[in-house]
């Protein structure tokens, strides 16, 4: 029986079911870590304006209101932000970006092998290192060296999602519609602001592709899927 | 600049024609005995806190940084959503966002279950049998187990080095290929939960009238510039 005839019948008081639905991409996504500043916000990866860079992005500590809120958001020196990169497609990483603040700017250090994988850390100060100074509301910077750039500060939250609407469908009275329709909906998320790491690195930096992973279901769906480098970030703090 | 460091030198200057500025001794008067303080002179003079470095005309002196310690993991992200959809309690959530990517086997039973459970509260809720309304074969062809295996074993962002890099772009087809910053994340999850496996004919879109919109929660990108260089977003909303 196919939901879409259950729904004819009794409406949507079935909605009820994405009660506990996602909040948002990884905004306040666990209590130990919600409202925390290691709390990772989102992730991108993508090309670069030059295609043979990726572009790694990860946001923290989000969503922040526009004024004070945003202005006196700042990256703590105890959080380490890790780009793990896994090119041998066992995702262990192989290369990792580590961003940390010191003073005013964002140190940046590798690609590079790390000394040990999994939860722990220690940054890799032999690896190449470069910063930038961390940006203001009203002041960007952006340091380019040996073809990678970086940049961390303020930003816009690309993130969007009626969240409003979300939560009364997750309330106890949902609306019989569930979602409202484009035009509607109102992206929670369009005046809000979060705090950005950004790197751009050619593709050279990172390794050569493994399969990819999708391939490792065995189904003949994914055959064409092409190489692709594992990627995910980690926020860890200073013990 | 210049003029400045110029008002500093005769500021300099004339501090030496009243002390005992070592670099004044010269007093032939033809012009070439005060050595002009500079930033490469190789020397801390001015008021330079290091040789040639710091003070009011040359760059910072530079800072010994402490990137010592130990970092231990508490928050990690792959793919968008995941640990919230699929977590389902706090214990698993706080759990999850603490263990290796590469050993994360035990979460694929608890993520099938949750999957699972939202679709039997929802039968709970009409008064249905749960064993009749199921999660459905999704458009990546991926059934429940092999779905929430993906999502637990494999969760990173797979990201490609060439061609388009993509969440899921269903005008070219091109998945999970990276993340872009365009990418309605929402809805591509929303439709690989509830929609079932025929693209052009999903499940909860709304139609027949009645049925509730499950499959997007209506909101796109709106005015967010994609077409910025490095670094791609754009500055604060005031």
């Amino acid at each position: 029986m196919k939901p879409t005839k259950l729904f004819a019948v009794l409406g949507g008081a079935a909605v009820a079911i994405l009660s506990i639905f996602l909040i948002a991409a990884d905004h306040v996504d666990a209590p130990a870590v919600a409202q925390t500043t290691t709390d990772i916000a989102d992730v991108y990866a993508f090309e670069g304006s030059n295609p043979n860079n990726t572009v790694l992005i990860a946001t923290i500590q989000g969503p922040l209101t526009p004024g004070n809120v945003t202005e006196m958001a700042e990256f703590p020196e105890d959080v380490l932000v890790e780009f793990n990169i896994d090119n041998t497609g066992d995702f262990v990483e192989d290369l990792v970006i580590q961003a940390i603040r010191r003073g005013d700017s964002m140190y940046f250090f590798g690609p590079a092998a790390p000394a040990q994988t999994g939860l722990n850390s220690t940054i890799q100060t032999t690896a190449p290192m470069n910063s930038v100074k961390i940006s203001s509301t009203s002041e960007t910077e952006v340091t380019t060296n040996n073809n990678m750039s970086f940049f961390a500060g303020p930003r816009r939250d690309y993130f969007f999602f009626d969240f409003d609407r979300f939560n009364q469908v997750a309330s106890d009275t949902p609306p019989t519609e569930g979602f409202l329709p484009a035009g509607q909906a109102t992206d929670f998320f369009e005046d809000l602001n979060v705090l950005a790491i950004t790197v751009e690195v050619p593709n050279s930096m990172l390794g050569t592709a493994p399969a990819h992973a999708a391939k490792a279901t065995g189904l003949p769906q994914f055959d064409n899927f092409p190489n692709a480098y594992n990627v995910w970030v980690s926020a860890k703090r200073k013990q | 600049m210049k003029t400045i460091y110029r008002t500093l030198i005769m500021a300099v200057i004339a501090l030496c024609t009243t002390t005992m500025f070592v670099q004044c001794a010269d007093d032939d008067d033809n012009g070439n005995a005060i050595n002009e303080p500079t930033c490469d002179d190789g020397i801390m003079n001015a008021d330079e806190e290091g040789i040639d470095c710091g003070g009011t005309f040359c760059e910072p002196c530079a800072v010994v940084l402490d990137f010592s310690g130990t970092y231990t993991q508490e928050d990690h992200m792959g793919r968008p959503g995941i640990n919230t959809v699929f977590g389902g309690s706090d214990q698993v959530k706080n759990s999850f966002n603490v263990s290796i990517t590469s050993d994360r086997a035990t979460f694929q039973p608890i993520f099938e279950s949750t999957l699972e459970n939202y679709f039997d509260e929802y039968a709970v809720e009409l008064g249905l049998d749960p064993a009749n309304v199921n999660y459905e074969t999704n458009i990546l062809g991926l059934d429940a187990t092999v779905f929430t295996t993906v999502l637990a074993q494999f969760d990173a962002l797979q990201v490609a080095p060439d061609g388009e890099t993509t969440y899921f772009n269903p005008g070219t087809g091109a998945a999970l290929t990276g993340r872009n910053l365009a990418d309605d994340v929402i809805d591509i999850s929303l439709i690989l939960m509830f929609g079932g496996d025929d693209l052009m004919n999903l499940n909860f879109d709304g139609d027949p009238a009645g049925e509730p919109l499950l499959i997007t929660d209506g909101v796109d990108a709106g005015d967010r510039d994609f077409s910025l260089d490095f670094p791609y977003m754009s500055t604060v909303n005031q």
